[in-house]
């Protein structure tokens, strides 16, 4: 047995269908086992088709803590190599995003093709022949998409990604949706640190139950519709288990399809970008894009890395026990209107980063979750809202109100059964 | 412009001392007075990417016209928001002033500023270039632009509660 494998009794100690104990946030030898059994047996997300659209484009991500490249190859085909020279363990690229043809170690040289092949060792003489390179490609990870969404893992004898995201994969389709009939496409990111465990914030994509509170002030500066919009307690939301960890929360419920309801009236924040945008389409490509341009309505967390939040993708990426970094991707239309594209970052602006009037608020309660768990850590963390009153339904969901935890015990109850396996 | 002014192009010691004023009344919280700095069509902007140019259709920390600088001072004394309460307490000090270029009636002015960040127990650093737009009006200087690049802008920053 892997010494990391915890025996299932410690991690019924740890983990209960309604509550998680305190240590998940603060343990440093259970950080280190989930960086390996849960990060390294799933599926985890790497990029988005169009941050590598061309063959050499590239971007670096990591799987856990293990850091990696996701290229384009020459055939258009996507890689993911573990970013690690297969010479004495040099990273072979230390940009985040770019167009190459090829990457080059440093240290002594050698060069690998974007498929990862080694191609290139200097002063080959110095090995008298014995060194066969195609023994030493950049290790690569398995590679699946869906929808645009890029994932990797380093099991080959892991369930497709399909399979994976299963009862997600309905959301995502109509996350898609806000292109307004255009593809999607990033337009930028923020990138924060918090000190606290990743998992605190992997909670907090589809927990409505702080909104009203820790966005208070974020309320009070969005305009009167926004405001209302956001009042997400009273619209009869709710979260739904998808099953593999994934869940989401439905905050809007009229903003669940974007290809429907096209006839309702233009909100007033959005009547000058209607007008600019009537100049030069038809009426119906002009609601498409204005019922668009705000993003959907709803979370969307697939465990354990990425969020489809609203309007944007939510990546986290653990560091250690006690800090995480949060990337939250803007996204726009790709050749669609530029004021439509303008529109969606400044929407982006006033809630995201570090100067956000949202996140900054979000990384201070997370940063006193963390604090706090220094305390009490025999103590559980309360999952149980909105259980008595969750309902299994036809497919096998289990749904609960929008505020309900049911979000939280699904990623808690995938966290367990990868720990345990 | 009024004609009454004279036609003295803006120098660097003018410029200097009306950034200092900025930095002092934003380390002071005098957010009404540091609103009533800039003109109407100002612009303050906190790029992400070091070329970054095109701010209107790139995506920024901060881009805010004088209805955002309004929100964001409101936000720092409302007590609504978390992580601005308290405040965190800062100091700049601004250094390496040099004008890129100066009329009579504006100027382009870089300067370099190291800010040092305190709250909760945590002291923080952020350097940054700054480069102002500043316009003369009928009462003196006035910031048309004020961009910040941040030398670690690309990185993963932590919270940035306050204005810059
Ligand atoms: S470590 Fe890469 S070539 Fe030696
Ligand atoms: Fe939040």
């Amino acid at each position: 047995m892997d010494t990391l494998t915890a025996p299932s009794l410690a991690l019924d100690a740890l983990v209960q269908p309604d509550r998680a104990r305190t240590t998940l946030y603060t343990d440093p030898a259970l950080f280190e086992a989930e960086m390996k059994k849960v990060f390294e047996n799933t599926w985890v997300w790497v990029a988005h088709a169009s941050e590598i659209p061309r063959p050499g484009d590239f971007k670096t991500a990591q799987v856990g803590l293990q850091p990696v490249i996701v290229v384009r190859d020459r055939k258009g085909v996507v890689h993911v190599h573990v970013n690690r020279c297969r010479h004495r363990a040099a990273t072979v690229c230390e940009v985040s995003k770019g167009k190459t043809s090829s990457f080059v170690c440093p240290y002594h040289g050698w060069s690998y093709a974007l498929d990862g092949s080694l191609r290139g060792v200097p002063y080959e003489k110095g090995y008298d022949g014995d060194l066969d390179k195609s023994q030493y490609p950049l290790l690569s990870l398995r590679v699946e998409e869906y929808n645009g969404l890029i994932f990797a893992t380093f099991r080959r004898d892991l369930m497709p990604l399909s399979d994976f995201l299963g009862g997600a994969r309905k959301w995502i389709d109509l996350f898609m949706k806000q292109g307004g009939g255009f593809p999607i496409r990033t337009q930028g990111e923020h990138r924060f640190r918090f000190p606290g465990n990743w998992k605190i914030q992997l909670e907090n994509t589809t927990d409505a139950y702080h909104f009203p509170l820790v966005h208070k002030s974020f309320l009070t500066a969005a305009d009167s519709e926004t405001e209302e919009s956001w009042d997400i307690m009273n619209k009869g939301g709710y979260v739904e288990d998808l099953g593999n960890g994934h869940s989401v929360m439905v905050m809007m419920p009229e903003l669940v399809d974007l290809e429907e309801n096209l006839d309702a009236p233009i909100p007033e924040k959005f009547k000058a970008l209607a007008a600019e945008l009537a100049e030069e389409h038809d009426e119906m490509t002009v609601r498409r894009i204005v019922r668009a341009v705000g993003g959907v309505g709803f979370n969307l967390n697939l465990f354990p890395n990425l969020g489809c939040s609203a309007a944007f993708f939510r990546v986290l990426q653990p560091i250690a026990v006690d800090d995480t970094e949060v990337r939250h991707v803007a996204l726009g239309m790709e050749g669609g209107p530029a004021a439509a594209n303008r529109e969606r970052l400044r929407i982006h602006e006033f809630f995201q980063g570090p100067m956000g009037f949202g996140s900054p608020d979000d990384a201070e309660v997370w940063d006193r979750v963390q604090h706090g768990a220094q305390g009490g850590r025999d103590l559980w963390v309360l999952l149980n809202r909105g259980l008595s009153h969750e309902e299994v339904r036809e497919d096998g969901h289990r749904r609960s109100d929008v505020s309900a935890e049911t979000g939280m015990r699904a990623a808690y109850a995938q966290w367990k059964r990868l720990m345990e396996a | 412009m009024d004609t009454n002014m004279p036609a003295i192009a803006i120098d660097l010691d003018e410029a200097m001392r009306f950034v200092w004023l900025e930095a002092d009344l934003l380390d002071h919280a005098c957010y009404a007075e540091w609103l009533a700095l800039w003109t109407p069509g100002g612009r303050y902007v906190v790029p992400i990417e070091p070329g970054a140019e095109d701010f209107e259709n790139t995506l920024n920390y901060a881009y805010d016209d004088h209805a955002m600088r309004v929100k964001r001072a409101e936000r720092l004394t409302s007590g609504q928001s978390v992580s601005a309460s308290p405040v965190a307490r800062t100091v700049r000090l601004l250094s390496r002033f040099r004008l890129l270029s100066a009329g009579v009636e504006g100027c382009e002015l870089r300067c370099a500023q190291l800010l040092t960040e305190y709250r909760r127990g945590r002291e923080r650093m952020y350097t940054a270039d700054l480069t102002f737009r500043l316009v003369r009006g009928a009462d003196g200087l006035r910031i048309d632009r004020k961009v910040i690049r941040l030398i670690n802008a690309t990185d993963a920053l932590r919270g940035i509660g306050y204005i810059l």
